[in-house]
């Protein structure tokens, strides 16, 4: 009986999963990656998330180790993929860069998050 | 029960090659806890575990044989506001002794209020309040399900370690749940009279307090993935939170004060999108408690996510 149960919630989970659910978004990952060094100067920061994001209600930056923002600014939703969110760069000294992002999900879920990546001399 | 767990297992196999890899629920900050497998986690979420089974060999006690005992137990966890929830709880438990009658039976209903009552996003850090009720006499008896109600007060908290330094960062994955609650029973002594032929005997039990406490230190492979460093891992490896929790309850009157019992829980927890899946052993702590190792392992869902604009939301507020 109780097995039965389970297998009958799971399906209707399931049918649920397949009808749309929506869940937060998550950094999946980076591109110079989370904690990585670099040997050239990236030309941008690109991060890809786990849920497509709102573009009005999503951000990122990157500050250098002084805290002083370094990127163009012009940080925001990819208009061809609306789970990448991205930044671009100028010519960075070598040294230790943060990328501070704060996302709203299609559903209304609101997640943020840092990391830091290194260029390398 | 074997056979229920290879179901539960193929089930878990199943959703884990249809789900994203990606996960939700509990968040402080950057921090996403898990819902621990043992013990009560400290959010206030709407929930579904199902089911939540364990399996142990339990030793001779007494008049009592050694016995195999599988539990079979569901939770639904229901937000009433944002930081107040409700939960239910039933227990189905099958007892296998050694020579005997084999048993099958409900322990008592358990319902629970937590208060989710500090969130710090900077520390990653949360504590709330609890009480759970046993509710005497809706278990079965020969199980074990007591007569009386017990009341268990409680507070819960949680706390990643994502602040610490960055020359520490390989231990900002770590983080810590706990908590700490008072069982107190309704009755103090229970009476049992047993009638053989023409002998009458009462036995007389004494239900002590009992102070309930347990931990869980996680390493979570999601941090260290998207806030720490990204080792190029595969994505169900990513995805993985090894953990242990420690679960312990210690009387302390009523003739029984100091005679801990407990298990360590070692284990590890795969959270996806919608749902999360874990596997512990359970290990005694001390002759009083067993000798033999059991197994346990859950599926939990989040609600919040599955159904955000259905039952997944709080019934007031946003």
């Amino acid at each position: 009986m109780a097995r039965r149960l389970s297998a009958g919630l799971v399906l209707s989970l399931l049918l649920a999963v397949a009808t749309g659910a929506g869940a937060h978004a998550f950094l999946d990952r980076a591109e110079p990656r989370v904690g990585g060094k670099v040997h050239a100067p990236p030309a941008r920061v690109s991060l890809w998330f786990t849920e497509r994001l709102e573009p009005a209600y999503s951000r990122v930056k990157v500050v250098d180790d002084t805290g002083r923002q370094v990127d163009k600014a012009d940080g925001a939703v990819d208009a061809a993929d609306a789970r990448v969110l991205r930044a671009s760069l100028p010519p960075l000294a070598p040294g230790t860069y943060k990328v501070i992002w704060r996302v709203l999900s299609v559903d209304t879920h609101v997640t943020e998050g840092d990391f830091t990546f290194s260029v390398a001399r | 029960m074997w056979h229920a767990l290879a179901v539960v297992s193929s089930l878990s196999v199943f959703l884990l090659g249809l789900a994203s890899p990606v996960f939700a629920h509990g968040l402080a900050g950057k921090r996403f806890f898990p819902s621990t497998i043992a013990i009560e986690d400290p959010f206030v979420s709407d929930e579904l575990t199902l089911p939540n089974i364990t399996h142990i060999k339990r030793r001779a006690s007494g008049d009592e044989p050694a016995a195999r005992e599988t539990s079979f137990s569901g939770e639904y966890s229901k937000r009433i506001t944002p930081n107040f929830g409700l939960s239910l709880e039933g227990t189905l438990v099958h007892v296998d002794p050694d020579h005997g009658e084999v048993l099958d039976g409900f322990e008592n209903l358990e319902v629970g209020l937590k208060y989710q009552a500090f969130t710090s996003a900077a520390h990653e850090a949360i504590v709330s309040l609890g009480l759970s009720w046993e509710v005497g006499g809706t278990g079965r008896r020969a199980i074990g399900a007591e007569s009386f109600d017990v009341v268990t007060p409680a507070i819960l908290f949680g706390k990643g370690f994502g602040d610490l330094p960055d020359s520490l960062s390989a231990l900002k994955p770590l983080a810590l749940t706990g908590v700490v609650g008072l069982a107190i029973p309704t009755r103090a002594k229970t009476r049992t009279v047993k009638v053989e032929g023409d002998e009458v005997e009462v036995e007389v039990e004494k239900n002590p307090n009992v102070v309930t406490w347990g931990f869980a230190i996680e390493y979570s492979l999601p941090y260290l993935t998207s806030y720490v460093r990204d080792y190029g891992l595969p994505d169900f490896v990513r995805r993985l939170i090894p953990l242990v929790e420690i679960e312990l309850q210690t009387p302390i009157d009523r003739g029984q004060g100091g005679r801990t019992t407990g298990t360590v829980n070692p284990g590890v927890i795969w959270a996806g999108k919608f749902f999360q899946v874990g596997v512990e052993a359970v290990v005694p702590i001390n002759e009083r408690t067993g000798k033999n190792v059991g197994i346990r392992g859950m599926l939990h869902f989040f609600l919040d996510d599955l159904f955000p604009n259905l039952i997944g939301r709080p019934l007031f507020g946003r």
